[in-house]
């Protein structure tokens, strides 16, 4: 997968493309509250292969859950289509709902029901009888480690289990597309780093995997592609390798000053100079955007000083997906 | 905005063989796709297996449910036919009773009246309290709207599922009623109708059930407080629980105005074809709101329910 293009042309409307695991054609989602329209997905195309790992990577409220939510049925598109392994998931979500496998955020675990039987009934719903559905349940319980607690009911797994019980949930019906919401979110270290050798061996499988994530580093580890998204808008798409030679290549170097804010207007001179891309101010900080970083942070501390400025904090971030991120907003990630 | 991307080599589809990789996948995963059965998803399967779930947790909280069940006729029927009689604070009821119908006992007029009674709280709370739990904060409902049926077929099933508690709780009431009492104060009770009686039985727990349906979806979990003052408390005083619709007409305004309660139409009819002995009202008039009424309910509370699942 070198020959990915970022930012193609808009493609006129079509079928979906034979074989795309996920297809979105200028996909869209407004809310409509008591104070006026909220646009949650602002026309995202994407089309995911079968067999990749894709990730959508954004901050919170860029409109990544939303994006799930229409391709697994749950939440009707306000505009634009989709199809999820060719089937449009507006004409025939039931459809749709055969060939997914889905892990939302947050625990929607049956509580009513023990750890086993969320995954025989989960079975059952999908047609297997009841005699496969507890075989299934008992492979699925060996596969993620949960064997021991299958008797235990659905509220008492500790969050890490809660979340292997979840996505072994999702496989029960072998799924042709398995979505993945945040799936990390709110683990400690150790749980993600195991759950991240899980997803990689389904993965290795065969398994088409769309997972949605605010972790620069889980998308590195983990995606073949990755779609930058904020704002409800697909800023940039392609490998990790692709975006960081593209729109993020610059390594990014941040100043911070003590001293008269004004004066670092002196400092927007830098822009000029050969290999800087961008150079912002914001309010005590200076941000250049530096194909070769070489003499730009010794310019930032003797152009300061000149106006008076003097240096509080220094910071140089390599062309990474966080720097993809700031090149494309120009806002910090984590804000 | 759009992204396009070359296919991925081939040999990556689901389908194809594990693609090798850096870092073998670890063995317990490797059974997790290739080793599972072939599923055929059928709405009737789909159907039944949800019912199936519904039962296990039924059958789990059995003791509760029936404890809820049996509690609220049981001390009823122990202090309206046993413990007033006996104290003989009984000739107010009687003399209601005797409105109805003739010489007749407070059970009689009791026994349909309390069904209904149960018909309606069972059917409510056999279907709204589960649904204001699936859609609260962690919305579990997420996990049987996920199922390969329409929206509408779980919506169904959870009406059936409701109905269930409601045709058994009211079924509970029947030997509660015949057999706690004070000497004397035995109900006149005989089936004038089988198939009428489970006709109405029936139809009433599916109206109860998808009014469950309709009150899950719309009401504030927060507000479910209110039920009971604004839903269940006035349906079964004014529902001609404790005295049969024809005595009403000395009050002619609200003879009137408790039409408009559905709960009445569940006494009556069970009134009409358990004690024929007391008046009633007419059956065509029965069977149309009971049969009219789960259709028409049952379809609203379809559509509010696609609603709160969809966003």
């Amino acid at each position: 997968m070198t020959e990915s293009t970022v930012q193609a042309p808009p493609a006129s409307p079509a079928p979906p493309r034979p074989g795309a695991a996920i297809r979105t054609e200028d996909l869209r989602k407004t809310y409509t509250t008591s104070r006026g329209n909220v646009d949650a997905v602002r026309g995202v195309s994407l089309d995911v292969a079968p067999g990749e790992f894709f990730g959508l990577l954004g901050p919170n409220g860029a409109g990544k859950s939303t994006t799930i939510g229409m391709l697994t049925t749950l939440i009707v598109p306000t505009g634009g289509r989709a199809w999820v392994s060719g089937i449009d998931v507006a004409a025939d979500p039931v459809g749709v709902k055969r060939t997914i496998g889905v892990v939302p955020q947050n625990n929607t675990l049956d509580m009513q029901l023990s750890v086993a039987e969320n995954l025989e009934f989960r079975s059952r719903f999908f047609g297997l009888s009841r005699r496969d559905a507890l075989r299934r349940a008992d492979q699925l319980l060996t596969a993620f480690g949960l064997t021991d607690r299958s008797r235990a009911m659905a509220t008492d797994p500790s969050g890490g289990q809660a979340r292997r019980l979840m996505i072994a949930r999702a496989l029960v019906h072998r799924p042709d597309v398995l979505f993945l919401d945040e799936p990390t979110a709110g683990l400690d270290p150790q749980t993600r780093v195991n759950l991240w050798d899980t997803l990689r061996a389904l993965h290795d499988e065969g398994q088409t995997i769309l997972l949605t994530t605010h972790y620069m580093e889980e998308a590195e580890a983990l995606c073949d592609r990755v779609a930058v998204v904020d704002h409800g808008l697909v800023l940039a798409a392609g490998t990790v390798d692709e975006l960081k030679q593209g729109a993020g290549a610059d390594t990014v170097i941040t100043v911070r000053y003590d001293g008269d804010a004004a004066a670092l207007g002196a400092l927007a001179a830098l822009g000029g100079r050969p290999g800087v891309s961008k150079v912002e101010t914001d309010r005590d900080q200076v941000r250049v955007f530096a194909q070769d970083p070489g003499q730009v942070l010794g310019e930032l501390i003797s152009a300061g000083s000149r106006a008076g400025l003097t240096v509080r904090d220094a910071a140089q971030l390599k062309p990474s997906l966080e720097t993809v991120f700031l090149t494309l907003t120009g806002r910090d990630y984590r804000e | 905005m759009t992204t396009t991307s070359t296919p991925p080599p081939a040999g990556a589809g689901p389908g194809a063989a594990p693609v090798p990789s850096a870092g073998a996948a670890p063995d317990r995963t490797v059974a997790i796709i290739t080793g599972a059965p072939e599923p055929h998803p059928t709405t009737g399967r789909t159907f039944a297996a949800m019912l199936a779930r519904e039962f296990r947790v039924l059958g789990r909280n059995a003791p509760s449910t029936f404890v809820r069940s049996v509690v609220q006729p049981l001390l009823w029927v122990f202090v309206f036919t046993y413990v007033m009689p006996k104290i003989g604070a009984a000739g107010v009821f009687e003399a209601g009773a005797a409105r109805g119908g003739g010489a007749t006992t407070f059970s009689t007029i009791l026994l349909p009246g309390l069904m209904a009674s149960m018909l309606l709280m069972q059917g409510i709370l056999g279907t709204t309290f589960p649904l204001v739990m699936e859609f609260s904060w962690q919305r579990t409902i997420e996990d049987r709207a996920l199922a390969p049926v329409p929206l509408s077929v779980l919506a169904f099933e959870k009406i059936v599922a409701g109905a269930f508690q409601a045709f058994v709780g009211a079924l509970i009431v029947i030997p509660i009623v015949l057999y706690v009492h004070a000497s004397g104060q035995s109900p006149h009770a005989h089936v004038t109708n089988w198939f009428l009686l489970a006709l109405i039985l029936v139809a009433a727990s599916m109206l109860t059930a998808a009014l469950g349906l309709l009150l899950g979806t719309l009401m504030d979990p927060r507000k479910m407080q209110m039920l009971f003052a604004v839903i269940l408390l006035p349906a079964t005083m004014l529902g001609c629980v404790y005295y049969p619709w024809s005595a009403l007409h000395s009050i002619r305004w609200l003879q009137i105005a408790v039409l408009f309660n559905p709960m009445v139409y569940m006494s009556e009819g069970l009134r009409a074809v358990l004690t024929p002995g007391v008046g009633h009202l007419a059956m065509w008039a029965i069977l149309l709101v009971l049969i009219g009424g789960a259709a028409v309910i049952g379809y609203l509370g379809t559509r509010t329910f696609r609603r709160r699942v969809l966003n």
